[in-house]
């Protein structure tokens, strides 16, 4: 439904958006994660048309993004990340508005406008001016002119940004609706959102894709490594020495020192519990065992080692 | 063009949901009438002495003309208000990303607040012309004099309008695109001031330049296609311009 191949952006010297590729398929929510600046927003405003790449080429429903910009913008629902409202429109004449320009016909004009408000829960606001509107509500009433023409594909841009949380639950609750019948390229840099509403997420940092898998996916490979904080009350070289002696232990590394204790995290094979093993050789060493804890990674973890590490990704190839 | 007429459309409403198409329409309806009121005191007064002496006192020539070409000057300080917006103000809020994200050329936007802003400048016009009204009430002045310089009016402000368009497609800050408009316009006004001074050809070309001396004939009542011409090719310069700027925006993001 979308596919991106080899996009990149630059603004004179920076480089925005640097290489990046995927695909999204029909009725998929995409999620596009990375923190503030990595290019999720330059990105979106290519896919949309709103700027041309620099290099590469993009295609929506079919449509090149930069040759046949009317036809893939047909079929393209665009929230940017501030809702683009008219502030002395009022919400009806505003989603009037759009659907002219959008090009729904005249006749369906009326039915439309009156479907997206009631899929949006905006319609008790109809006749409120956009500038006058609660966060929430301009942000509804951003998805609802993103919808407008009932569009195949919708990019929204950080559409829970700003939200309190229990608007953030209806947003993704309505995003979550919208999947099937639209194909939905959302970007957070909020973990949990992703996690909780897309089915395909691509991690983005400076530019460039990180990773592109399932949540379930990107957590499991990180995981594959199962590790272990150790905190002992001994010098550092002994500990490390001692501990990767054991069985099944790939890893030793020195998170951190402090005086005569030191904390290790201690990597082992996938599926194996070296607890016991780990516990034995402290007592037996005759050093206090402070800390003995398995660390779980969450999204957040893997988002932060992907987004602050790039040897991560590299490791294996090197 | 529904594509156009819809931006338009939205373009007038949101000059009139707002209290500057007031202002700007208020303002030049007060200007015009003091000039109108001025020049139909001195006007009178003179008709009378000339009567006097035998003459034939023209209302059109001796009062009408007057009044056009005053207005003509009151028009340059009132369109930068109408133009100062447009663009400026949807990059400020962000709406230019749904107009560019829209199914929509660059052209048809750029018309579509072109005749938006040219609405609102017509219907400036049209409150005008109750005064005029007001002559045909208690005598009988030419009609056709009266539709030339409005034409050229029309014409003139289009020039304007789409000068004031291409600046405020620049600068995102509504001050500075107003500020420069102002200036340009300004420019644009007294450039021929330096006609005489300067050489055969030089002096042709600024009068030529001269936005304000195209519009003389037709406050005369005269409709002459090289003034037309002029104008034409003027607004069509000034959107040409005003698309470019947008396109470059565009590419440098």
């Amino acid at each position: 439904m979308i596919e991106v191949q080899h996009i990149t952006k630059r603004y004179g010297r920076v480089t925005a958006v640097d290489d990046v590729s995927f695909r999204v398929e029909r009725g998929e929510i995409f999620g596009f994660l990375g923190p503030n600046g990595a290019g999720k927003t330059t990105t979106m405003r290519i896919l949309t048309g709103y700027m041309p790449a620099t290099e590469g080429r993009a295609a929506v429903a079919g449509f090149d993004v930069f040759d046949k910009p009317i036809e893939a913008k047909k079929r393209t629902g665009y929230l940017p990340e501030t809702p683009p409202l008219y502030p002395d429109m009022s919400v009806r004449e505003y989603l009037d508005f759009v659907s002219r320009i959008k090009g729904v016909p005249s006749k369906e004009r009326r039915e439309r406008v009156a479907g997206v408000m009631q899929k949006t829960r905006i319609a008790d606001m109809k006749d409120r001016h956009c500038g006058k509107l609660s966060k929430g509500y301009r942000q509804r009433v951003g998805i609802a002119q993103a919808l407008i023409h009932n569009p195949e594909v919708l990019i929204l841009d950080e559409p829970t940004a700003g939200l309190d949380p229990k608007q953030i639950i209806e947003t993704r609750q309505l995003i979550r609706s919208l999947a099937g019948d639209h194909t939905i390229v959302l970007s957070t840099h909020i973990l949990p959102e992703v996690s909780q509403t897309c089915q395909r997420v691509v991690i983005i940092n400076k530019g460039r894709v990180v990773a592109i898998d399932t949540p379930d996916n990107l957590t499991a490979r990180l995981r594959g490594a199962e590790t272990m904080l150790v905190q002992v009350d001994a010098p550092g070289a002994d500990v490390t020495t001692a501990l990767a002696a054991i069985p099944g232990v790939t890893r030793v590394g020195v998170s951190e020192q402090r005086g005569a204790a030191g904390a290790f995290e201690v990597e082992s094979e996938h599926g194996r519990d070296v607890r016991r093993e780990i516990a034995r050789s402290i007592v037996t060493n005759g050093w206090g065992l402070l800390e003995l804890r398995p660390m779980r990674m969450s999204l957040e973890d893997i988002f932060l080692q992907l987004t602050t590490d790039e040897t991560v990704e590299e490791a294996p190839h090197a | 063009m529904r594509n156009t007429l819809a931006i338009a459309d939205k373009e007038l409403r949101s000059y009139f949901a707002s209290p500057i198409a007031y202002i700007i329409i208020g303002l030049f309806a007060l200007l015009f009438g003091w000039f109108f009121f001025v020049y139909l005191s001195v006007f009178v007064q003179r008709s009378s002495q000339m009567m006097m002496g035998g003459g034939a006192p023209n209302i059109n020539q001796d009062m009408i003309r007057g009044v056009f070409l005053n207005s003509a000057v009151i028009i340059l300080f009132v369109m930068p208000m109408i133009t100062m917006r447009t663009y400026s103000e949807e990059k400020r809020s962000g709406t230019i990303e749904l107009l560019l994200t829209s199914p929509v050329t660059d052209f048809q936007i750029i018309m579509g607040k072109f005749l938006g802003a040219l609405g609102l400048y017509a219907s400036m016009l049209l409150v005008t012309m109750l005064y005029i009204a007001v002559l045909f009430m208690y005598g009988n002045p030419e009609w056709r004099p009266i539709a030339t310089g409005y034409l050229g009016l029309l014409l003139m402000g289009g020039c304007f309008l789409s000068v004031g368009l291409f600046i405020s497609s620049v600068t995102k800050n509504q001050i500075v695109a107003g500020f420069l408009t102002f200036a340009v316009f300004l420019m644009l006004w007294v450039i021929n001031w330096m006609a005489d001074q300067s050489g055969p050809i030089m002096g042709a070309v600024l009068k030529y330049l001269s936005i304000t001396d195209h519009f003389d004939d037709f406050a005369r009542g005269i409709v002459d296609t090289k003034h037309v011409i002029y104008y034409v090719t003027f607004i069509t310069f000034g959107l040409f311009l005003t698309a470019k700027s947008v396109d470059m925006e565009r590419w440098r993001g």
